[in-house]
């Protein structure tokens, strides 16, 4: 019964972690760059949706609509001010800029609303399931993580493959200088990536802060990071490798920590990472592509 | 004109000279601590009053400065009255709080009431030891706080919270099978894990599981908790800080799991947090040395003379521990019959026999409560329950 509570509960936090990492994979699949301040855009959408909600009053729906806006105007600011003056700089610099900006969102937030931990209001209203005489329990932001993942993941594979704007960004993906021979906006495109990768943040803040209620300035930090391990896991680039990287991720955190030691469990994640690096660069479902010589 | 100069010029050598006069004269008589003839005590205080930490050193300042005027108010014990002066060390673990010690003797400090952060007050106990001050800390809490003969503590020393808690437990029968879920890469959780987990095997408390987290995975409890679901366990004993406890109550209530739970001081301010659920809390139990909407006679009285004399604050436990020091340095002072001009040195050895020779003292933070020579406080714990979204005594 145990063992299932806990795959249960790594399921959950699992799917929250393969929201956030559909950003990252987005974002690098398209503009080929780790945009590292993706996990501080989280804590933006929280503090967003808390501000909204608490502060202000509004109802659940209008915040959540709120702090996807503001996450989706702040992902386009930031690509505009910080990483488009790079596009043709070394990845290594885009790298150093998205550093920077993390740091400068995470003080920012300290600046705003201090240090004080803020306690999150679930936005999630969905019942909670009791089985086996309530010995497992499926909390309704279970429920939520897991249908939001899938339905984002169905839903941006379906963009991606059948819209026009989709087949931009994929065109995009794969060669840059022919896009833009073929008449497609890549400037546009790329800014279209960073306003979906940031709209899917705020939805993963407020995964992240219902299901954990707690906001500080750093919300944001260790998800993200783990996160990308799960992008990388996954196979960096691949939407659905994204899901599954994040689910797995999730349930090798939890029932490490269950059964091995909770000290370990980080480290278990990150040991992941390095085994994956080893073995198969590309993730489970990554693409081998052959660089032209 | 020329004699106008002349008058100004003499008149201001006279008033340089005057002056300087009496600033020897006072420094003289006050530096090395050896007493006062207007029959007054000089207690020195030393706390953080400006910087991130201010709001301990003003609480302390505050209280002591109220029960300082309370004891003279009564016309002082046996006739000797008290005087507090305050220095500023900002929590400074170094010159800070060195420089801060030194101007209290420079303003005649007789015995210490401080410091009240544990870095500063590491700072100068080797100083007061030299100078053979006595001194008690109101809140400085680190073991090696105490490791000198002349210094003493109000507040509990970490690790005795957890004995404490094991004791209250087990004394009061509140539950048999108990979870713990503590920090492990934080120094006052495991300390006082490590105590609690001594003290309850001692008096037959079933520890059905131990749980930790680390500072890097601090949001998610779900393991930890089904861990505590599984084995059944009553009491959930949280030896944390306030905001990881939020978080488990929330998990526990998401989860359906309805333990009792028990935590230390470090559960202190679980309900000034922003936004908290305070329905979530409702039945908490901690071990805390003070609440301030505690309905007994003596806190009462103490939160309502507080509010009035500083602009309707509430105290809050470094207040509390604070008063209580001048209370218990008062009391042993009418013991030891000190008079006030005693030298430094003298009260000391005097002071430092008395505190740990049948002494008892009944304060804002404690009942009963008595010193080992080492300098450790004895006292019984006050637990508090969250009632109504309000701490209430147990």
């Amino acid at each position: 019964m145990a063992f299932l509570d806990y795959l249960i509960n790594g399921i959950s936090l699992g799917s929250i972690y393969a929201v956030i990492a559909l950003g990252y994979t987005l974002v690098y699949g398209i503009a080929k760059m780790l945009n590292f301040a993706h996990g501080d855009i989280i804590m933006v959408g929280g503090y967003a949706v808390f501000t909204a909600m608490v502060t202000w009053g509004w109802s659940t729906w209008v915040a959540m609509l709120f702090a996807v806006v503001v996450c989706t105007l702040l992902g386009i600011t930031i690509e505009k001010v910080a990483y488009k003056p790079l596009r043709k700089a070394s990845s290594l610099s885009v790298l150093i800029t998205a550093i920077g900006v993390s740091y400068f969102l995470q003080n920012l937030a300290l600046l705003i609303f201090d240090e004080k931990p803020k306690v999150f209001t679930s936005v999630v209203n969905i019942p909670k399931i009791n089985l086996f005489d309530g010995k497992v329990v499926i909390k309704g932001e279970t429920t939520a993580a897991i249908l939001v993942s899938v339905v984002i993941v169905v839903g941006l594979s379906l963009f991606i493959n059948h819209t026009q704007k989709g087949r931009a960004m994929l065109a995009v993906s794969e060669d840059k200088d022919a896009a833009q021979l073929m008449g497609i906006n890549v400037n546009s495109t790329i800014s279209l990536t960073f306003a979906i990768g940031s709209g899917l943040a705020a939805v993963a803040g407020m995964l992240l802060c219902s299901s954990y209620p707690t906001l500080t300035n750093t919300t944001g930090a260790m998800p993200g990071i783990k996160a990308f391990v799960a992008a990388v896991f996954g196979g960096i680039g691949s939407i659905p490798g994204a899901m599954i990287g994040g689910i797995l991720i999730g349930v090798i955190e939890i029932l490490g920590r269950a059964y091995i030691s909770p000290q370990l469990a980080d480290a278990m994640v990150f040991a992941v990472l390095i085994l994956v690096l080893m073995i198969k660069p590309t993730g489970i479902l990554g693409k081998k592509i052959n660089e032209k010589v | 004109m020329k004699f106008a100069k002349k008058l100004m010029a003499l008149s201001l050598a006279a008033v340089m000279a005057g002056s300087c006069l009496t600033g020897c004269g006072d420094s003289s008589s006050k530096s090395d601590g050896s007493g006062s003839s207007d029959g007054t005590i000089v207690i020195g205080g030393s706390g953080p009053l400006t910087g991130s930490a201010a709001q301990y050193g003003v609480a302390v300042k505050n209280a002591a400065q109220l029960a300082v005027d309370e004891i003279n108010k009564d016309g002082g014990v046996n006739g000797v009255k008290f005087k507090l002066v305050f220095e500023d060390d900002e929590a400074d673990p170094g010159d800070k709080a060195v420089n801060a010690y030194n101007a209290l003797k420079d303003k005649g400090m007789q015995i210490m009431l401080g410091t009240v952060t544990t870095g500063s007050c590491l700072a100068v106990i080797d100083k007061t030891k030299q100078d053979n001050i006595f001194q008690i800390t109101p809140s400085a809490s680190a073991q090696d706080v105490i490791k000198n003969d002349n210094t003493f503590q109000v507040c509990f020393t970490d690790p005795n919270q957890g004995k404490a808690s094991a004791d209250y437990i087990a004394d009061n029968n509140i539950a048999k099978k108990i979870a713990i879920i503590y920090d492990n890469s934080d120094a006052y959780s495991s300390g006082i894990y490590n105590t609690f987990k001594a003290e309850a095997a001692e008096k037959g408390l079933d520890i059905v599981t131990e749980q930790s987290f680390t500072k890097d995975s601090k949001t998610d409890f779900s393991a930890q908790i089904t861990a505590a679901k599984s084995a059944e366990a009553e009491l959930l004993f949280l030896p944390i800080y306030y905001q990881e406890a939020s978080l488990i109550l929330a998990q526990c209530k998401s989860a359906d799991y309805s333990p009792k739970f028990f935590g230390c001081d470090g559960l202190d301010g679980i309900l000034s947090v922003d936004n908290f659920d305070k329905s979530l809390a409702e039945g908490v139990m901690l071990l805390t040395p003070f609440a301030a909407d505690a309905s007994d006679d003596a806190t009462q009285k103490f939160v309502k003379a507080y509010k009035e004399k500083y602009n309707n604050e509430t105290p809050n436990q470094f207040a509390a521990d604070a008063y209580d020091g001048i209370k218990i340095i008062a009391k042993l002072v009418e013991k030891e019959g000190i008079k006030a001009d005693m030298s430094a040195s003298e009260i000391c050895d005097k002071l430092k026999k008395a505190i740990s020779d049948g002494f008892k003292f009944d304060g804002l933070t404690g009942q009963g409560m008595t010193w080992s020579a080492d300098g450790a406080v004895s006292k019984n714990p006050k637990a508090v329950v969250i009632k109504d979204g309000n701490y209430s005594a147990l």
